[in-house]
């Protein structure tokens, strides 16, 4: 790469322009050594992604190299900016659950939850014990769902190919779970303000607890696969070091937070949900490169296993919606011939019976209910650290402002921290353990 | 104390805020100040002084909007009468002492670091506690040296800046524009939110990079999406929309967008046409 020749011919693939700052080369194709006229020096900006397989979807990387080294790092977001934040001001409060759910898409249950806890914390609503033990069971089986597509997708762009296909392997596991007590794989919009939208199907209890015994027997393989293997170590270890300090002031939290040595998690430092009823660790290292946070993340896993369990042993019968009829929404749902729908004894009820229930229903639908104005800021720990909603209501049925603070797109902001100065190869790594997911950042 | 006499204006309307109402400790100008009238931002402060503050006192944060709409509206295309409703504009109403919690010995430490660092205390405009939450309203000038107080103080350590971000509280609104910070201090485990008013004309104030280096993308997102400027960013470009994109979309005076679509042969309009029952 160092070598380049003088009497380079012009390359089709390489046009050259003059700037200011001296010949630049678009290469678009080719040979490097055929470009160039050496006298400059070798620094070279590669832009990486945003359609790039070790990008973590389409985030774009714009990489200033000298050799193999990287000078400058700067990342570019906002292709995946779907403006859910705006379009939640024009629906009212249950329906912004369908839009935040689609925000951190590998994270759903943790944006519904922290939505609904914020618009809950507004209206002053207390949820039925069933549906915060719900509510955890979810959180704990969606944080096991994500880790492990981090540690897939994390594994596949070094390269660690079996990572991949054992990591959505047992995700997949998680998502037929997810699928059959909530009724979707992703984009649940399962957890409503005030409760939950449906209960449990029958037979949940020994679904999840089938589940937690696969998941007992299948992840100790991780540490048989990646943890010892020396490659795997090689790639991670002492790369993208992010001390503590660094973490504070670039706001990074969750994974990589813990992996700089400080035990700061939501659930155990401000807990909601209930989970300071709950026996677990935050499991934390000292190191603050990827391989910590690598190791976290699995042994976050086993603690999410856990919580599920006592859930499960929580889990007692009751309501899943707030008594409130202002808020609840008249009918349970049920899966019907025709899909998800109002039972039929409800239907029964409003068309034949009750003129006043068919008003209440309709209007509670179509208009919603008042939120009393407003605001309010929920933090709750998502698998990537401190995912909060900043609600602001002016008393109607709409909220005016649905802020997320997504820990992903906060913690990208660590991505030239972590690698400039490093390998090329080594940004991949720094990212992977960032683990950021673009649905979140651009939102 | 002497808070009760000091911290309460003649009409009863001011405020008895935290920092304000600690001020022995201060030392005269806050007294100079209610003894002029009660109104806090004075000869320090010159621009911004008397800008969205009502004459006595009370909240600087002043809604204009009145309530409207329901029924009797015309030209909308619905039959019944029936929509753009405009609720009347949110006042938060200002907290008086004792706020409850640890939010009265947090008011005291920070009227005391601010005593220490020389700031006004009329830099606090108005403080309410709602839901459980501790809000300070700030004047736009002091939030850097705010932020570096209470990142700084060995009794306060807000170490993470989790987040800054916008509000448009919509037309008819005086200030509409607000910039909201949550500031989040592990060592004591407390959250505090800091608020700007702003003018949708002059929408300025100094960034918290130097402070915060976090607020980075938060500053760009908040620009991007409200056009809010942040005097002293590093580089305050467009961060999700297009370098090349017109207006700020979460502005409430930007069109949400969308095209009507046909579902069952009814047409439905986009959702920003649609009724609204707020």
């Amino acid at each position: 790469m160092t070598d380049i020749r003088d009497d380079a011919p012009v390359d089709a693939y390489a046009p050259e322009r003059e700037t200011t700052e001296g010949t630049i080369y678009t290469v678009t194709g080719g040979d490097w050594d055929t470009v160039g006229d050496g006298e400059h020096d070798d620094r070279i900006v590669i832009n990486m992604g945003p359609q790039h397989p070790s990008t973590h979807g389409v985030l774009r990387l714009v990489l200033e190299l000298e050799g193999e080294t990287v000078q400058q790092a700067r990342s570019v977001i906002g292709y995946l900016h779907t403006g859910i934040e705006k379009n939640c001001e024009y629906r009212n409060w249950t329906q912004g659950v369908t839009f935040v759910t689609r925000a951190d898409y590998l994270a759903p249950i943790f944006n519904e939850v922290a939505y609904c806890l914020a618009v809950e914390k507004l209206l002053g609503a207390e949820v039925p014990r069933r549906a915060t033990v719900a509510r955890v069971l979810l959180m704990e089986l969606n944080r096991i769902g994500s880790h492990l597509v981090c540690l897939a997708t994390g594994g596949m762009e070094l390269g660690a190919l079996t990572g991949m296909t054992a990591g959505f392997r047992e995700r997949e596991e998680g998502l037929h779970l997810l699928e059959f007590l909530t009724g979707l794989r992703m984009n649940h919009a399962y957890v409503r303000p005030g409760g939950l939208a449906q209960d449990f199907p029958e037979g949940w209890a020994e679904k999840v607890t089938e589940y937690i015994a696969v998941m007992r027997s299948r992840l100790p393989d991780y540490d048989k696969l990646l943890t010892g293997q020396p490659i795997w170590r090689q790639r991670l270890e002492k790369v993208g070091y992010l001390p503590v300090d660094g973490c504070l002031a670039l706001g990074a939290t969750g994974p990589i937070l813990r992996s700089a040595g400080l035990p700061w998690d939501q659930r155990k430092v401000e807990p909601y949900c209930g989970y300071e009823e709950y026996d677990f660790e935050v499991p934390t290292a000292t190191e603050a490169d990827c391989y910590a946070r690598y190791r976290l993340r699995v042994a976050e896993m086993h603690e999410s296993l856990k919580i599920m369990e006592q859930a499960v042993e929580k889990m007692e019968p009751g309501p899943v919606m707030v008594a409130d009829r202002k808020i609840a929404w008249p009918a349970q749902l049920s899966v019907g011939s025709d899909g998800m729908g109002n039972t039929l004894e409800h239907v029964r009820k409003i068309m034949g019976q009750s003129m006043e229930s068919l008003i209440h229903h309709f209007k509670l639908v179509t208009e919603g209910f008042r939120v009393p104005p407003g605001q309010v800021y929920v933090p709750v720990e998502s698998p990537r650290g401190e995912l909060g909603y900043h609600l602001v209501s002016d008393g109607g049925t709409r909220p005016v402002r649905v802020h997320v603070r997504d820990p992903s797109f906060v913690n990208l902001q660590t991505m030239p921290a972590m690698s400039e100065g490093g390998m090329v190869a080594d940004v991949i790594a720094s990212v992977a353990s960032i683990d950021p997911v673009m649905g979140g950042v651009d939102r | 104390m002497s808070d009760d006499t000091k911290g309460t204006s003649k009409d009863g309307a001011e405020q008895t805020g935290g920092p304000q109402s600690s001020a022995e400790a201060g030392g005269g100008d806050v007294a100079a100040q209610r003894a002029a009238g009660g109104t806090a931002p004075s000869a320090g402060e010159p621009e911004r002084a008397g800008a969205g503050t009502t004459p006595e006192g009370g909240t600087r944060i002043a809604p204009t909007r009145e309530r409207r709409g329901m029924f009797g509206v015309s030209g909308s295309g619905d039959t019944s009468g029936f929509g753009g409703l405009r609720l009347p504009g949110h006042v938060p109403a200002p907290a008086e002492r004792p706020f409850g919690g640890w939010f009265d010995e947090f008011a005291d430490e920070l009227g005391a670091a601010l005593a220490e660092r020389k700031i006004s205390r009329a830099a606090i405009q108005q403080v309410t506690v709602d839901r459980g939450e501790i809000t300070f309203y700030v004047q736009r000038e002091r939030i850097l040296e705010l932020c570096r107080t209470l990142r700084d103080d060995p009794g306060l350590r807000f170490e993470l800046c989790s987040s800054v971000s916008g509000v448009d509280y919509g037309a008819d609104v005086e200030q509409r524009l607000h910039v909201v910070y949550h500031l989040l201090s592990m060592t004591y485990r407390r959250r505090i939110r800091l608020e700007v008013a702003l003018d949708i004309d002059d929408p300025r104030l100094p960034s918290v990079v130097e402070v915060y280096p976090t607020a980075d993308w938060h500053e760009r997102e908040t620009w991007d999406m409200f056009g809010v400027i942040f005097d002293g960013h590093p580089a305050l470009t467009r961060i999700l929309m297009p370098d090349d994109w017109d207006g700020h979309p979460q502005r409430k005076d930007y069109p949400l967008g969308g095209i009507p679509v046909e579902y069952k042969g009814a047409e439905i309009p986009p959702p920003d046409q649609r009724r609204s029952y707020t």
